[in-house]
């Protein structure tokens, strides 16, 4: 491969774009195949989501029958005291928490310091298992209190399948994700890509990349959530 | 791909291949800022603001975290524009989606209205 230096300045700007994509190699110059098949990914899990919040925005802009109120629904009683949104606050500041770690671990593991980039990777697993536990939690308060798919004690009906359908959706991404997470701490840990060990799922040479394509699943899954908590739990 | 090359040019302004490098304390203030922002759509809710000022402060929050964590953890920002807008692009023009969608939903509200209404 040639080096970064002996390559001919490139231009910028929409020149750039332009020329960039007609060049008749590789579009995207400084993304690596894995960066930019991990981005178009994120890019169709986009449009997944977006179908499922359009849908929503739908059957509720549309229904006759009033919308529940989400700061009701989603309130937590303690210490005698109701807390809207309590439980989805603290699930927020979770994933958003475990956003921070993995960025670190992406920063160490280019610094090629494999204990921490683990340990971050651990940590960022453990908050991501956390928010799962708590969304187990709050289906299961909301089954408990009547909430179904096709109906509910509240109001309009089809806030149960908007309700289930988002965030089941959402949840399994971020139970792929931990699992994600947990591979790519073990390689690291082991120190797989340090000596180019081949995967034992795509049996290729992992490199400290990985980390930061991880990452980028990582932080796209938070990146939903963001949306989710604005247009289903405060709107 | 080789490494040594490549690791060997210390973070420099430009990107390459491999490698995103930045200084801990930008990932550290823009977790920060996150953390803030994710309290600001809270108060949103605690404080019962309503209407379209409920609505603004949702939306504005709600692209502030998203630019953050697209922008700066997932390094878009030190991304060429080719690929910038191969991947923005897209998710903006659902927008028009979101409008056909809109109008759908208000006509079938509006068909609703009138056949329960009168039916009833």
């Amino acid at each position: 491969m040639t080096h970064a230096q002996d390559l001919p300045e490139r231009a910028d700007g929409w020149q750039g774009v332009a020329s960039d994509l007609a060049s008749d190699q590789r579009a995207f110059k400084t993304a690596s195949w894995g960066k930019a098949m991990m981005w178009i990914f994120l890019l169709s899990d986009t449009f997944i989501f977006s179908c499922f919040l359009l849908s929503y925005m739908t059957v509720r802009m549309s229904t006759v029958v009033p919308w529940p109120n989400p700061s009701e629904v989603f309130s937590l009683h303690v210490a005698g005291t109701t807390f809207p949104l309590l439980l989805i606050a603290i699930m927020t500041f979770v994933l958003i928490s475990s956003s921070g770690t993995m960025a670190l671990a992406v920063n160490y593991g280019y610094r090629r310091d494999r204990k921490t980039t683990a340990i971050l990777l651990l940590i960022t697993a453990a908050l991501g298992a956390t928010f799962v536990g708590m969304q187990a939690f709050e289906w299961t308060k909301l089954i408990m209190e009547g909430a179904r798919p096709w109906s509910n004690p509240w109001g309009a009906e089809q806030f149960g399948a908007a309700f289930f359908m988002i965030t089941g959706f959402h949840g399994t991404h971020v139970t792929f994700g931990v699992i994600f997470l947990l591979i790519v701490a073990w390689r690291v840990w082991f120190g797989h890509f340090d000596v180019g060990k081949r995967g034992f799922f795509t049996d290729r040479r992992g490199q400290y990349e990985t980390v930061e394509i991880v990452g980028l699943y990582w932080h796209f899954v938070d990146l939903v959530w963001v949306f989710i908590f604005a247009f289903f739990y405060l709107w | 791909m080789q490494h040594g090359t490549v690791h060997a040019q210390t973070a420099a302004a430009t990107t390459h291949a491999e490698g995103q490098q930045h200084p801990l304390k930008l990932y550290l203030v823009i977790w920060g800022w996150l953390f803030v922002l994710s309290a600001c759509s809270y108060f949103v809710d605690f404080f019962h603001v309503q209407g379209y000022l409920r609505w603004s402060l949702i939306l504005i929050f709600m692209m502030l975290k998203a630019g953050l964590i697209v922008a700066i953890f997932m390094h878009m920002a030190w991304e060429r524009l080719a690929l910038v807008y191969a991947i923005i692009i897209p998710p903006v023009l659902v927008l028009v989606f979101v409008a056909i969608m809109a109008i759908e939903a208000n006509y079938t509200e509006l068909t609703r209205g009138f056949f329960f209404a009168s039916g009833s």
